[in-house]
């Protein structure tokens, strides 16, 4: 089981607090489309995806950055027990989805510059160790379950 | 993988950009580079002090930007300008390349800290693709 210092959860809870949900989501998912273009491949159906500047103002996209962000939300309030919490969600990308989960490390990296970017300076040394070691929990427990 | 003519003047500018706030940058990296992956800190064992923002940290996150820095000179031909580099990196130093990725990652974060508006996805694929190159440049002569 993942141990959490009270220092980690409260640098946690305090950038979900202060997110922007559709500013962080559309942007995160927008820059890891246009930095890492290979994963644009589980996006066919959502539309014109030609060049960063398309995929900058697809609202599909933006639509989707949002949702994935939110699903964020189920890891920080049950942060100690992300495992089981994402065992479904786990599930659904590796038997429906079909997602290579080393994906999940490209997203989590791309959220990590576009947080950076908001945050600026207060995105202190000890935030951005606390912010990784979540991510990490995150996207090693959606990669869990794949068999 | 390889950068793009286009691409090239990206990181070129980019760079150039960052040139005021450069030590800062190297210095940020390495200390989160140790912060976020302890396991780097293997390398550093010969410090008495290898914690982040610790001086001896710091002073090698400039070293090494001061030697990327190097590398944007060198953009048209990292394997033949980074020779040296890359037999010290090979044969003294031996450091795995995993760890040049890790690194990488840290200096676009820092990067994205210190200039947001001018850190857009085009210049972050950019500067990915040229860390990604120049980290295999490093280990040209590894095997």
């Amino acid at each position: 089981m993942v141990e959490w210092t009270d220092s980690e959860r409260a640098i946690i809870t305090s950038i979900f607090s202060n997110l922007d949900y559709e500013e962080i989501g559309r942007k995160s998912l927008c820059r890891c489309l246009i930095v890492y273009p290979w994963t644009q491949r589980y996006f066919g159906g959502f539309g014109n995806l030609y060049n960063a500047e398309t995929i900058l103002c697809n609202p599909l996209i933006a639509a989707h950055g949002t949702k994935i962000l939110h699903g964020l939300d189920r890891a920080l309030k049950n942060m100690d027990d992300i495992k089981n919490t994402y065992a479904e969600l786990s599930l659904l990308h590796s038997d429906k989805l079909h997602v290579d989960p080393d994906n999940f490390r490209l997203l989590a990296d791309c959220l990590t510059v576009v947080i950076a970017a908001k945050m600026g300076p207060a995105f202190t040394v000890d935030t951005q160790v606390a912010w990784q070691k979540f991510l990490s929990v995150v996207v090693s427990a959606l990669g869990r379950q794949y068999h | 993988m390889s950068l793009s003519s286009k691409q090239k003047a990206t990181v070129k500018d980019f760079f150039s950009k960052m040139s005021t706030r450069s030590d800062d940058i190297g210095a940020e990296a390495l200390s989160r580079l140790v912060a976020v992956y302890p396991q780097t800190k293997s390398y550093f064992s010969h410090w008495k002090d290898a914690s982040p923002g610790s001086a001896p940290v710091r002073k090698h996150g400039i070293t090494i930007m001061g030697g990327v820095y190097d590398a944007v000179g060198k953009i048209d031909d990292l394997k033949g300008g980074l020779l040296s580099l890359s037999e010290l990196h090979a044969f003294m130093l031996r450091i795995d390349p995993v760890n040049f990725k890790l690194l990488a990652h840290c200096m676009l974060v820092c990067m994205s800290m210190i200039f947001p508006e001018e850190f857009t996805p085009q210049v972050h694929v950019a500067v990915d693709k040229f860390l990604a190159q120049l980290a295999l440049a490093l280990a040209e002569k590894y095997r």
